[in-house]
């Protein structure tokens, strides 16, 4: 084993049951990713991407061959142990923000940290070191409804990034923005891989985020049928 | 804990929901502690008014003496034995005769006990003292209910009919030297309090008694034929059992009161659950593990009964103290009760009741928002992110 590679997925199949029968999801995926990517899984509605990163972010499992995240392989982790992985070393960014609407935007960011054990003066440098990176100082003390899209896209990157995790997992995340917010929001994660070393990995269908990525796994039907790095 | 501080922002930022939820048990709360305190308070005041009007320190009984049983009354007396006559004149014992006799108010015609008992006596604050002095009639003092009911009023003459120990009727005038106000209705109802010496004349019954009330710090020890002693346990025990009843028919009212209150806790806890899918699949995705979210959403519903405690504090505390200032005014009398009780009663608690209280609410909502939060354990995080669920 590589000491720069990340994730390792061989033989990679994911079958969903559905009716009687079974749906292939993802069908014999090999792929390894390193430390420091900034890479996104490409292709068409309904082709795997999602199935894919719910594995390596070790909400799913597969259901043949193996998935290996930071030395864990996903199928064998208790809940307890894939929970501690997340915990620790995961970040994840949805289509959707999935915000907490009660929380203010420091508590948002401020969660991950909660469940660390971290003094409430380191959490709250780095709740404010997080809101820097994405630009939202001066929304502090705003909920999640007082947010435009834009900005609560950058509340869930600071809220991702704020544990300073290895792998951040980013589904869609450009999908209910404009262009402009777009733009900002993969410049700001671009940073952040460069500055932090953070390892990035997307799922996504827009060109505005294929654009900034360094490499490119085209997914079809389940199946890897490019993969290019820029 | 974190799970607290998280469950109290979900259960704050959850609103008006919480707030309903939150008033109903903290009235419940303050209902529960305010009817178990008037028990309380009602069970004090009864022991205290008959202990001091009634039984005192316990009673001696001429072993034939049934309360119960009016028609007893011709056997259930004699001679007071010798052996009790020193502490008579100390004033530890106060012998009572008891009669039936019927009393002709106004023409009207009242079956009453006639109950002679020495005017220096100090077992009983029945005002007995009323009773000396030189009368042609039979001095006589009565309850106010009494004095209502038959209207007579002091300084009345009243037939009254008795039958001597041979069961000869016998008729005189009684008149009325004392009204006394007593909220014990074994003093009171149908009865006429006369002189010992002058009933013992009027039935031919002398140097006897019925019953011996004792003062109350003194206690008979002795063991007479034919005589039994009552003491406290005994002639406490119907009052007690009484407001035992109370209780037990009052906690049935408060457990339904409780299980409807919970149904609505279960209920939050359920929609809750069902609609924050998404936000127990972010839960997940940011490494909480499903016990911590089952124990976040426990300790949210459970929240609700603590909030419950303080909140309900704030106007439960001044009006409890109010209540037991100023007291309930009770809809019924003693008389027609049939039982001791105050015209008010004022509640009393203790920090025992409001303890259990406080603890059995807390306990009963922690498991009614446990219950559906264990579904928790069993979503797929995959679904729940998407809020998908069913
Ligand atoms: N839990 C599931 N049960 C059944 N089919 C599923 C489930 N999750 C995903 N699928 C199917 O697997 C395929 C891939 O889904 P997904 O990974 O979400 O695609 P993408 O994210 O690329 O749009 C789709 O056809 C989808 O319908
Ligand atoms: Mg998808």
């Amino acid at each position: 084993m590589e000491n720069n590679e990340i994730v390792k997925i061989s033989g990679l199949v994911k079958r969903f049951p559905i009716g009687g029968g079974h749906f292939t999801a993802l069908d014999g995926i090999d792929l390894t990713f390193g430390t420091g990517e900034f890479s996104g899984l490409v292709g068409p509605s309904g082709s795997g991407k999602t199935t894919m990163l719910n594995i390596i972010g070790s909400l799913d499992c597969p259901s043949e061959g193996t998935a290996v995240v930071l030395g864990n392989s996903v199928g064998e982790l208790s809940h307890k142990k894939a929970a501690k992985l997340r915990k620790e070393s995961l970040g994840f960014i949805f289509q959707t923000y999935n915000l907490l609407p009660v929380y203010t935007v420091f508590e948002n960011v401020e969660f991950p940290l909660l469940l660390l054990d971290m003094s409430a003066a380191e959490r709250k440098q780095a709740v404010l070191d997080a809101l820097v990176w994405v630009g939202l100082t001066d929304k502090v003390k705003s909920r999640p409804a007082q947010l435009s899209g834009g900005e609560c896209q950058r509340v869930a990157i600071a809220r991702a990034m704020v544990k300073k995790p290895q792998l951040v997992l980013a589904d869609e995340p450009t999908a209910n923005l404009d262009a402009a917010n777009s733009h900002n929001i993969l410049q700001t994660m671009v940073r952040l891989n460069e500055e932090l070393k953070t390892t990035f990995i997307f799922a996504t269908h827009d060109d505005k985020v294929i654009k900034y990525l360094k490499r490119k796994i085209s997914l079809e039907d389940g199946k890897v049928v490019k993969d290019e790095q820029k | 804990m974190t799970a607290f501080k998280l469950a109290f922002r979900n259960l704050i930022g959850a609103g008006l929901r919480t707030w309903l939820n939150v008033g109903v048990l903290a009235f419940i709360l303050i209902l529960i502690i305010m009817h178990f305190g008037m028990l309380n308070g009602w069970n004090r005041q009864a022991v205290t008014d008959m202990i001091a009007w009634e039984i005192g320190g316990g009673q001696i009984w001429q072993e034939n003496y049934d309360p119960y049983d009016p028609f007893t009354l011709e056997d259930s007396h004699a001679p007071i034995p010798n052996s009790m006559q020193g502490e008579i004149e100390k004033g530890n014992l106060a012998p009572v005769l008891i009669t039936q006799a019927t009393i002709y108010p106004e023409g009207r015609m009242q079956s009453i006990l006639l109950k002679g008992i020495n005017t220096v006596q100090q077992v009983s604050e029945l005002p007995t003292a009323d009773l000396a002095g030189d009368y042609t009639e039979i001095p006589a003092i009565i309850g106010t209910i009494m004095a209502r009911n038959a209207r007579l009023n002091v300084g009345d003459l009243v037939t009254v009919r008795w039958r001597d120990v041979d069961g000869t009727f016998d008729a005189d005038e009684a008149v009325i030297v004392g009204i006394f106000k007593a909220d014990v209705p074994a003093v009171t109802a149908g009865q006429m309090w006369i002189p010992i010496d002058r009933l013992r004349e009027m039935t031919q019954m002398p140097g006897e008694a019925t019953i011996l009330i004792a003062d109350q710090e003194y206690t008979w020890y002795g063991s007479e034929e034919g005589w039994v002693l009552r003491d406290h346990d005994f002639l406490l025990k119907e009052m007690r059992d009484m407001i035992r009843m109370k209780t037990i028919g009052g906690s049935f009212l408060y457990v339904i009161l409780m299980l409807l209150a919970m149904l609505a806790v279960f209920d939050t806890q359920v929609l809750s659950i069902f609609r924050r899918q998404k936000e127990i699949g972010t839960y997940m995705a940011m490494g909480m593990t499903r016990s911590q979210i089952v124990r976040l959403f426990t300790v949210e519903g459970a929240m609700h009964s603590i909030l419950a405690v303080v909140l309900g504090a704030i106007p439960g505390i001044p009006f409890l103290i109010w209540l037991s200032n100023k007291g309930w005014a009770m809809p019924v009398d003693s008389e027609g009760f049939g039982m001791a009780i105050a015209e008010r009663i004022y509640p009393a608690y203790s920090v025992g009741l409001v303890l259990t209280v406080m603890l059995i609410i807390v306990i009963t909502t922690t498991i009614v928002s446990f219950l559906p939060s264990r579904k928790i354990s069993k979503m797929n995080p995959t679904e729940a992110i998407k809020g998908k669920l069913q």
